[in-house]
């Protein structure tokens, strides 16, 4: 994915490469600019130029077994297979409801776009049931979006997504925008729908801490990216790449022993000016010289553990202990 | 309706206002249209024929606040005085005969630019970075030439060289006035060119205006996600992008229609087009005090009705106005 800019194309995401499985919480970390979003609004065929996919492809496969590339759907066949298969919750639902509208006739116009077979009465009925499953009562569905709290404002955009029973929620930062008890609130809802209704998540945040509860999987991103993903146990306990480390030790534990808060020294690159090698070798504490020279592949560190960092390969030596199984929490 | 009711009492207070200026300020000056008109004839006119005059123009004298009552008292009966230069016809009438014309021209004409240019704006914004840009530009251009000349080079082209079209007048002298449809025929038909020249002038702002809160208003993640949706392209580009991005747009519209009884001086003078324009001028070329005061009351009158239409839309097109604040 580039961003056509005035000095040149900027590589914003770049040779990443995840599987979504049915029914699961992906959880997709990294700091401001690391290329999440721009992922997200990629595989929703939602970017505006001047970002643009260079290359890569998006294969969705149906529960019947056939499979489509959505970068290569045609406009109709786009149409259709939004919401009702993907859908998207955004970080602020404060600027992603229409201001306007009332939040019933935002879950209608979806229903009435997909399924034209039902009534208006039927519309209005489903609207009713999809609010008061996210805990927002019927009266609510004739309120415009400035007359709910930023939490109902969420919820209600959660309904929106759940309206057509899709498969995919994208979850771009839901609960960044609230308070921390609205949000404990949020990703409670969003996990008991996930049971019910058994859709896939891609939750995507910045606070890595928070995925530890949520996620099934997580994939961390630096400078548009892959460096390291796993199963959401292993990536906490054992990280194994540098960046995770850091962004794990950059939040104080509330439980279990006092360690040092790392954090990570710097600030992101500028991604019209990746430094050589591995992007992340300036800011790393591990960095050798080979850092600075070779670019790390995404290797299979431990089973189902993938991390891009020289120190799991052979040139290294003994990998470091806060990097291996032996070392971290 | 609390907030209606309070800006609707608002505009009594400014109309109030408007009002009294508009008794104040022929007052201020010294003489007043009698004296002009003595000074005119260089003095031989008798001082009883002076006097009845004053009593018929409402020139009785007395104390300022007396006349203001008077005034006040007169205005709402209707009374807005005698034209000077239509002596002994009534202000009101004068005005009654013209506004008519100016409002079916200029206000047909300021609507016509309006649907059009937003219309054109949101398709601009919406496809912005093809051919239909080059719409700014062009429009653009056509508003910086002076309107006056656009409805002469009109005349030129399409009244004199090519015969097409009317060049002067609001209807053919050999239809009788009334409601036929040959005199609306004919009203249409020379409504045309002015109507083209009104348009060409002022549709660029519209353009622009609503292109550029279009742009901004398709950066909003609501309209992401009414197309994330999977919602047609013209129902996320009307119901979603424009219902928002007209919102700005709606107050300048009012306050224009508010300026549409003010008539389209210019216009109404290249077509002699009879409405307020020209009696306007016609008023001031003749220092017709009467007339003018009467004209500029019944613009400010209109600007005020118009920035309270504006409220109502407002009111209608965005909830969050319902609230209070």
């Amino acid at each position: 994915m580039d961003y056509l800019t005035g000095s040149g194309a900027v590589h914003a995401v770049d040779g990443v490469s995840l599987t979504l499985r049915r029914g699961e919480i992906l959880g997709l970390a990294g700091e401001s600019g690391s290329g999440k979003s721009t992922l997200a609004n990629a595989v929703a065929r939602l970017l505006r130029p001047p970002a643009v996919v260079t290359a890569g492809s998006v294969t969705y496969h149906r529960a019947d077994g056939s499979a489509t590339d959505l970068l290569r759907m045609g406009k109709q066949e786009l149409r259709r297979f939004r919401w009702k298969e993907l859908a998207v919750v955004f970080q602020s639902a404060m600027n992603s409801l229409n201001p306007v509208t009332t939040v019933g006739s935002q879950v209608d116009d979806v229903l009435r776009a997909h399924d034209r077979s039902m009534s208006t009465v039927e519309r209005r009925d489903r609207a009713v049931e999809l609010l008061r499953r996210v805990g927002i009562s019927a009266d609510r569905a004739k309120s415009y979006p400035h007359e709910l709290s930023g939490g109902m404002r969420q919820r209600a955009a959660i309904a929106i997504a759940l309206a057509l029973n899709p498969e995919i929620i994208i979850m771009d930062e839901p609960t960044t925008a609230l308070d921390v008890v609205v949000q404990r609130d949020i990703l409670r809802e969003i996990k008991a729908l996930r049971e019910e209704y058994g859709f896939a998540v891609v939750f995507i945040t910045h606070d890595l801490s928070l995925l530890l509860s949520m996620a099934d999987r997580i994939a961390v991103m630096y400078a548009g990216q892959l460096v390291e993903h796993g199963a959401a146990r292993d990536v906490h306990d054992h990280p194994r790449h540098p960046y995770t480390l850091g962004l794990l030790r950059s939040f104080p534990k509330l439980r279990g022993p006092r360690e040092e808060l790392l954090g990570i020294p710097g600030t992101p690159p500028d991604l019209r000016d990746l430094p050589p090698g591995c992007p992340f070798h300036p800011r790393c504490r591990f960095a050798v010289d080979a850092c600075s020279a070779e670019q790390p592949e995404l290797t299979e560190v431990h089973s189902g553990q993938w991390a891009a960092c020289l120190a799991h390969g052979p040139s290294y030596g003994p990998v470091p202990v806060e990097l291996s199984a032996g070392g971290s929490r | 309706m609390r907030y209606l009711l309070r800006r609707l009492g608002f505009y009594l207070i400014t109309a109030w206002a408007a009002i009294t200026i508009n008794f104040l300020i022929p007052r201020l000056m010294p003489g007043d249209p009698v004296d002009l008109m003595v000074a005119r004839m260089n003095g031989q006119i008798d001082p009883d024929a002076i006097a009845a005059m004053k009593r018929a123009f409402g020139l009785t004298g007395g104390s300022l606040w007396s006349q203001y009552w008077t005034y006040l008292g007169n205005l709402a009966h209707g009374e807005l005085g005698r034209s000077i230069t239509m002596y002994p016809t009534e202000v009101s009438s004068v005005i009654g005969g013209a506004l008519p014309w100016t409002l079916g021209l200029v206000g047909i004409a300021t609507i016509i630019s309006y649907v059009i240019g937003t219309g054109l704006g949101v398709v601009a914004a919406w496809r912005r970075g093809t051919w239909l840009d080059s719409i700014l530009p062009a429009t653009t251009f056509l508003q910086a030439v002076p309107y006056f000349w656009v409805a002469l080079a009109l005349v030129m082209v399409f009244g004199v060289t090519l015969s097409w079209l009317p060049v002067s007048g609001a209807y053919s002298l050999d239809v009788e006035p009334g409601f036929t449809g040959d005199f609306l025929g004919s009203m249409a038909y020379h409504a045309i060119l002015p109507a083209i020249t009104i348009v060409v002038a002022s549709i660029a702002d519209r353009v622009m205006g609503m292109r550029n809160v279009m742009v901004t208003t398709l950066g909003e993640d609501y309209v992401t996600m009414a197309e994330a949706k999977g919602l047609t392209s013209r129902r996320v580009m009307w119901a979603y992008a424009a219902r928002n991005a007209i919102l700005p747009n709606i107050t300048s519209f009012t306050l224009s229609l508010g300026f549409v009884v003010g008539g389209s001086v210019l216009t109404e003078i290249v077509f002699s087009y009879p409405g307020i324009g020209s009696v306007l001028l016609k008023a001031v070329e003749n220092e017709d005090f009467p007339l003018m005061q009467g004209i500029f009351l019944i613009i400010s009158l209109a600007v005020l009705a118009a920035n309270f239409l504006a409220d109502l839309c407002y009111v209608a097109l965005d909830p969050r106005t319902r609230q209070e604040a």
